[in-house]
C-alpha cells in the first residue's frame, strides 16, 4: 500500500506544480498584456493613483497640476484653460480619453519606470510623475490670442535653431478643462488644418530654384500678366504686367506669374525633392500624438484626395504659387521659415525641454536634433536678403519691427468659390536677421478680402516682438 | 529533539509571520502601530501554545510538523482577512477558537479512532443527509448559482459539504478495508485492463453516480471533484489497481461534460472558464467579471506583489467592487496581488508540505484502516486546495470551496480542524514507540 500512497503524493505534487505554473502564467509570463487588457480596470485605479507631474511655461507658469480626489485618487486642472488647451491637451483616465501634451508626454507625466519596477512590477502603488517643462511663452501666446481677436485662424513660434515652440493659437477652441462642451473644438489649426498656403510657398519655390542652381536672385524671368501655366491663363494681383524682372523683385511684390514659370522649369521632381526636404508629405515629429497632427501634402482638385508625391496630375506651375490643390497646416509653414532662418538646417520642432523629477533631478532633456539639411547655407543666406526686402519695401512692410530687422514673406490664398472675394492671408517670417532668434507663422481663415501683408503680418510682427523683448 | 519540541521551534515562523502582517497591514493604513493589533497578535500565538502544550499532553507522538504549518496558514489567513475587513478578522479568530475547541474534542472522544468503524453506516448516511441539506427548502442556500450553504436562521450559513468530506473519507477508509481483497481477487484481466468481477465493480459505480449526484445537487464541478478525487485515491491505494483510477476518471470526465453541457449554472462556469477575457461573458451576469478580475489581481502582483494592503479591490471613491468575494473563493487571488509569485508559491509550497505529512503518516501508520484514513483525509485536503487554487488561476472551471485554514469561513475552519485531529491522532499511533 505504501507505493500507492507515495504516487498519490506524486500526483499531488504534479497538481500543485500546475496551479505555480499557471500562477506563473498570469503574474509574469501573461501578466504585461492582462494590465493593458481593456477589461482590466485595475489599471485604470492606478493610472487615477499616480500623481502625474505638472506641465510648465518656460516662465514657470503652471499648464496642468494634480489635484487629489477622493480614495487616494488625482484628477487634472488646467489653470491656464483655453489659452494652451490644444497643445496641453487633457488626462481622463476614466473613460480612457486623452489629448495633446497630456498623451504625447504621458510617459514622463506618469513617472518614468525605471529597468528594475517594470520587470517586477509596482514596488509601491503611490506613484508620482515628472514634471514636464516646456518652452511655451504665455506672454506671446496671449499676444497671438488678442491679435487674432476671435477670428478663426493659428499662429505658430518657434525657436529656429533649437526648434522650441513659443507658441501655438488655434482658434477656435475649447477649455481643457471642459473637452466635451458643446459649441467647442479640439480641432487644432495649428498642426491638423488643411488650408492653401498661397504665396509664402514662394519660399519653397525660391529654394528649389536657387539651391538646385538653376536659378539664382538676379536670374531675370519676365513678368507679365496673365501667362499660361499648364494651359490655363494664370494672372498677376490686379492682372499688372512686370516686364522683365529677377527674381528678388518677383519676391519682393509676390509677382505670380514668374514664380510659376520658375515652378514649371525647375520641374515636379526638384520641387517635390525640396517640399520633402522643407517636411511636406509627412508628419512633423512634435511631441505631439499622431492623431493631432497631419503631414501637408497636395490634393487633387478634381477628387479633393491625396495625390502622390510628384504625380503627373499635379499643377506644378500653381503649386509653385501655393495654390493648385496645396494643403498645408501652420506649423509646417513655420518650419519652411524656420529652414530659411537656421542657414538651411531645418530642426525637430519640439515642446518640452526636459522632465524634472519631484527631486528636482532632471531626468530627461531634449537635446537639439535635425530633422532635415534643407539647403546649402549659402541659398539660406540668400533666401532671407530676398526676405528681408519684402518686409523693407514690399508686401511685408507692416511687419517692420523699428530698429530690428524681420524677414519675412506675405501671402493671400484666394478660398471659396471663383469670383467670391475670399482670401486666406497668411504671414511667414523671422527676426532678427543677422542672427534669426524668433520663427513666426500667421494665417487667418476667409476674410473679406484681406492681405497677408496688412491681416496677418502686424500679429506676427507683435509675437516677434514679445518673444524678443523677453530676451528669447 | 523530541516531536514536540521540534513542534514548538516550528511555531516560530508563524508568529513571526502573524506579527510582521498585522504590522504591514498597518503600516499602509498610515496607522501607529496600535495595542489592539499586538493584542490580535498575542491572542493567536497564545491559542497556538495552548494547542501545542494540549497536543503535547494527549498525542506525544504524533507529526511534529503538521499543527506549525496549519498555524501557519491560519496566520496567513487571518492577516489576509484581517485585510480586507477588520471585522471579519475578529469573526475568523472567534471561528478559531471554536476550531481549537472541536479540535481538542475530537481528540479526547476519538482517542481509539478505530472505533469510528463501529459507526461507518451512521457516518456515511449522515454525510449523504449534510449534501442533500442545501437543496432543502427554507434551509438551502444558493450562493452563485451554486447549492453549497445551508441557513441556520438568525446565527449563520453553514456548509455541510466540509464536514461531508470528512464522514464520506472515514466510510470509505472503513468499507474498503474490508473489501479491498475482494475486488482485487476476483479480477479478471482483458486487453490489459484489470476489471474487477461485477459485484465488486459496484462500488466504483457507485461512487460515481455518487460524484455526479453531487454535481446535480450542488450544481458544483470543484466539490464533485474534491469528493470524487479523495474517493479514487483511497480506492487505488486500498486496490493497487490503476486500472480503477483510469476507468474512474473517464467515467467522471464523461459525466462532467454531459453535465457541464446540460446544467446551465456549470455550463456558464465552463464558459468562463474557457474564455475569461470575452467582453460579452465578461459582462453577463453570472459570466467570468469574477475569474478574469481574479486573473487580473494576479497580474497586478507580479513577482513580489503589491505589498499588504495594496491590492485594490473596489474602484477608489466608489463602492463598486472590483474582486467578489476576497476573503473566501478570491483570497487566493488577493495573497498573489499583494504577495506577488512568491508569496503565492510559499503558500502552495506549505500545503504541499502539509500534504507530505499527511501521506507520511499514512505510509507509517501499521493497520489499512489507519493508512486508508490518513490518506483519504490528506487527499480530500489537498484536492480541496487544488480545486479552488485551480479555478482561481483557471487551470480548471471555478468552484466555491474555501481555502483550507486561510479563506473566511467558520464551516471550513472547524472542519478542517477535525480533519486535522484525525490525522495527529493516526499520527501518534503510527509514531507510538512499540
Amino acid at each position: 500500500m505504501n507505493t500507492q500512497i507515495t504516487r498519490v503524493f506524486g500526483l499531488i505534487v504534479v497538481l500543485f506544480a500546475l496551479l505555480i505554473l499557471w500562477t506563473t502564467r498570469w503574474t509574469v509570463i501573461d501578466a504585461k498584456s492582462l494590465r493593458n487588457n481593456s477589461l482590466n480596470d485595475r489599471t485604470l485605479v492606478q493610472e487615477l493613483r499616480i500623481k502625474r507631474g505638472q506641465i510648465l511655461a518656460d516662465d514657470g507658469t503652471v499648464l496642468a497640476r494634480s489635484v487629489r480626489q477622493a480614495g487616494d485618487t488625482w484628477a487634472r486642472t488646467y489653470p491656464t484653460g483655453p489659452k494652451f488647451a490644444q497643445v496641453i491637451g487633457y488626462s481622463l483616465p476614466r473613460t480612457g480619453q486623452a489629448a495633446g501634451l497630456e498623451l504625447s508626454r504621458g510617459e514622463e507625466l506618469r513617472g518614468v519606470q525605471t529597468g528594475l519596477s517594470s520587470v517586477f512590477g509596482p514596488l509601491t502603488s503611490n506613484r508620482v510623475g515628472d514634471d514636464v517643462e516646456t518652452s511655451l511663452d504665455p506672454k506671446a501666446q496671449q499676444v497671438a490670442i488678442q491679435g487674432l481677436a476671435g477670428r478663426a485662424g493659428s499662429v505658430v513660434a518657434l525657436n529656429p535653431k533649437t526648434g522650441s515652440v513659443y507658441v501655438m493659437v488655434a482658434n477656435p477652441g475649447y477649455d481643457n478643462n471642459h473637452p466635451d462642451a458643446p459649441g467647442t473644438t479640439q480641432f487644432n489649426r495649428s498642426t491638423q488644418a488643411n488650408y492653401p498656403p498661397g504665396s509664402t510657398f514662394k519660399i519653397v519655390t525660391a529654394t528649389a530654384a536657387i539651391d538646385s542652381g538653376k536659378y539664382t536672385p538676379n536670374s531675370v524671368v519676365n513678368g507679365d500678366s496673365p501667362k499660361l501655366i499648364s494651359g490655363v491663363p494664370l494672372a498677376n494681383d490686379g492682372n499688372k504686367s512686370w516686364g522683365d524682372i529677377d527674381l528678388t523683385t518677383a519676391l519682393t511684390y509676390s509677382v505670380n506669374t514668374v514664380w510659376a514659370q520658375v515652378a514649371e522649369s525647375v520641374g515636379r521632381a526638384t520641387m517635390t525633392k525640396y517640399m520633402k526636404r522643407f517636411g511636406f508629405y509627412s508628419s512633423p515629429p512634435l511631441d505631439y500624438p499622431p492623431d493631432e497632427i497631419r503631414a501637408s501634402d497636395v490634393h487633387s482638385l478634381v477628387t479633393g484626395r491625396p495625390l502622390p508625391p510628384a504625380s503627373p496630375n499635379e499643377d506644378i506651375g500653381r503649386i509653385g504659387i501655393g495654390q493648385g490643390g496645396l494643403q498645408v497646416t501652420p506649423l509646417q509653414m513655420a518650419l519652411v521659415a524656420a529652414a530659411v532662418a537656421n542657414h538651411g538646417v531645418l530642426m525637430v520642432p519640439h515642446f518640452m525641454t526636459k522632465a524634472v523629477n519631484q527631486d528636482g533631478q532632471t531626468v530627461e532633456t531634449v537635446h537639439p536634433t535635425v530633422w532635415h539639411t534643407v539647403m546649402q547655407p549659402s541659398t539660406a543666406a540668400e533666401i532671407t536678403q530676398m526676405m528681408k526686402r519684402v518686409v523693407e519695401e514690399g508686401t511685408g512692410t507692416p511687419a517692420q519691427l523699428g530698429n530690428v530687422s524681420v524677414a519675412g514673406k506675405t501671402g493671400t490664398a484666394s478660398v471659396g468659390p471663383t469670383g467670391s472675394n475670399l482670401t486666406q492671408p497668411w504671414f511667414i517670417g523671422f527676426a532678427p536677421v543677422n542672427d534669426p532668434k524668433v520663427v513666426v507663422a500667421v494665417t487667418i481663415e476667409r476674410t473679406q478680402g484681406g492681405f497677408g501683408g496688412t491681416v496677418a503680418a502686424p500679429i506676427a510682427k507683435n509675437v516677434i516682438q514679445t518673444l524678443l523683448a523677453e530676451g528669447k | 529533539m523530541s516531536a514536540r519540541n521540534r513542534e514548538l521551534i516550528g511555531l516560530i515562523p508563524a508568529s513571526l509571520l502573524v506579527t510582521a502582517g498585522f504590522a504591514g497591514v498597518f503600516i499602509q493604513r498610515s496607522n501607529a502601530l496600535s495595542n489592539v493589533s499586538l493584542t490580535y497578535g498575542a491572542i493567536f500565538l497564545g491559542l497556538c501554545l495552548a494547542t501545542h502544550i494540549f497536543i503535547r499532553m494527549t498525542l506525544p507522538h504524533a507529526d511534529p510538523y503538521m499543527f506549525p504549518l496549519v498555524a501557519l496558514l491560519a496566520s496567513f489567513g487571518i492577516v489576509m482577512i484581517y485585510r480586507i475587513d477588520s471585522t471579519l478578522a475578529r469573526q475568523q479568530a472567534q471561528w478559531f477558537v471554536l476550531g481549537l475547541v472541536l479540535f481538542a474534542v475530537t481528540i479526547v472522544w476519538c482517542r481509539d479512532y478505530r472505533k469510528l468503524e463501529r459507526y461507518r453506516y451512521v457516518i456515511v448516511v449522515a454525510s449523504l443527509v449534510l449534501l442533500v441539506l442545501p437543496r432543502l427548502p427554507h434551509v438551502g442556500y444558493q450562493a452563485n448559482g451554486a447549492y453549497l450553504g445551508v441557513r441556520i436562521p438568525g446565527l449563520f450559513v453553514f456548509q455541510p459539504a466540509e464536514f461531508a468530506k470528512i464522514g464520506l473519507v472515514i466510510f470509505l477508509a472503513s468499507y474498503l478495508r474490508d473489501t479491498r481483497q475482494a475486488m482485487v481477487m476476483g479480477a479478471r484481466r482483458f486487453l490489459g485492463i484489470t476489471i474487477p468481477p461485477l459485484k465488486h465493480f459496484g462500488p466504483v459505480l457507485v461512487f460515481w453516480g455518487f460524484a455526479m449526484l453531487v454535481l446535480i445537487l450542488l450544481h458544483d464541478i470543484g466539490s464533485s471533484l474534491m469528493f470524487y478525487g479523495a474517493l479514487l485515491a483511497i480506492l487505488y491505494v486500498a486496490t493497487g489497481r490503476l486500472s480503477f483510477v483510469v476507468v474512474g476518471l473517464a467515467a467522471f470526465a464523461i459525466g462532467a461534460w454531459y453535465l457541464g453541457t446540460h446544467i446551465p449554472h456549470v455550463h456558464d462556469r465552463v464558459e468562463a472558464w474557457l474564455h475569461p477575457l470575452d467582453p460579452t461573458l465578461y459582462n453577463r451576469t453570472g459570466g467570468s467579471f469574477q475569474l478574469a478580475n481574479a486573473i487580473f489581481a494576479q497580474a497586478a502582483g507580479g513577482l513580489f506583489g503589491e505589498g499588504f494592503g495594496q491590492a485594490t479591490l473596489t474602484i477608489p471613491g466608489t463602492h463598486f467592487i472590483l474582486l467578489p468575494a476576497p476573503q473566501t473563493d478570491m483570497i487566493y487571488a488577493v495573497i498573489t496581488d499583494e504577495l506577488g509569485l512568491f508569496g503565492a508559491c510559499a503558500v502552495i509550497l506549505t500545503y504541499l508540505l502539509f500534504a507530505a505529512r499527511g501521506f507520511k503518516t499514512a505510509v507509517l501508520a501499521r493497520d489499512s484502516f489507519s493508512k486508508l484514513l490518513a490518506t483519504g483525509l490528506t487527499a480530500v485536503f489537498a484536492l480541496q486546495v487544488f480545486v479552488i487554487v485551480g479555478g482561481v488561476t483557471r487551470v480548471i472551471p471555478l468552484t466555491g470551496v474555501t481555502l483550507p485554514f486561510i479563506s473566511y469561513g467558520g464551516s471550513s475552519i472547524v472542519a478542517n480542524f477535525v480533519l486535522l485531529a484525525l490525522l495527529l491522532l493516526v499520527s501518534d499511533r503510527a509514531r507510538r514507540p512499540a
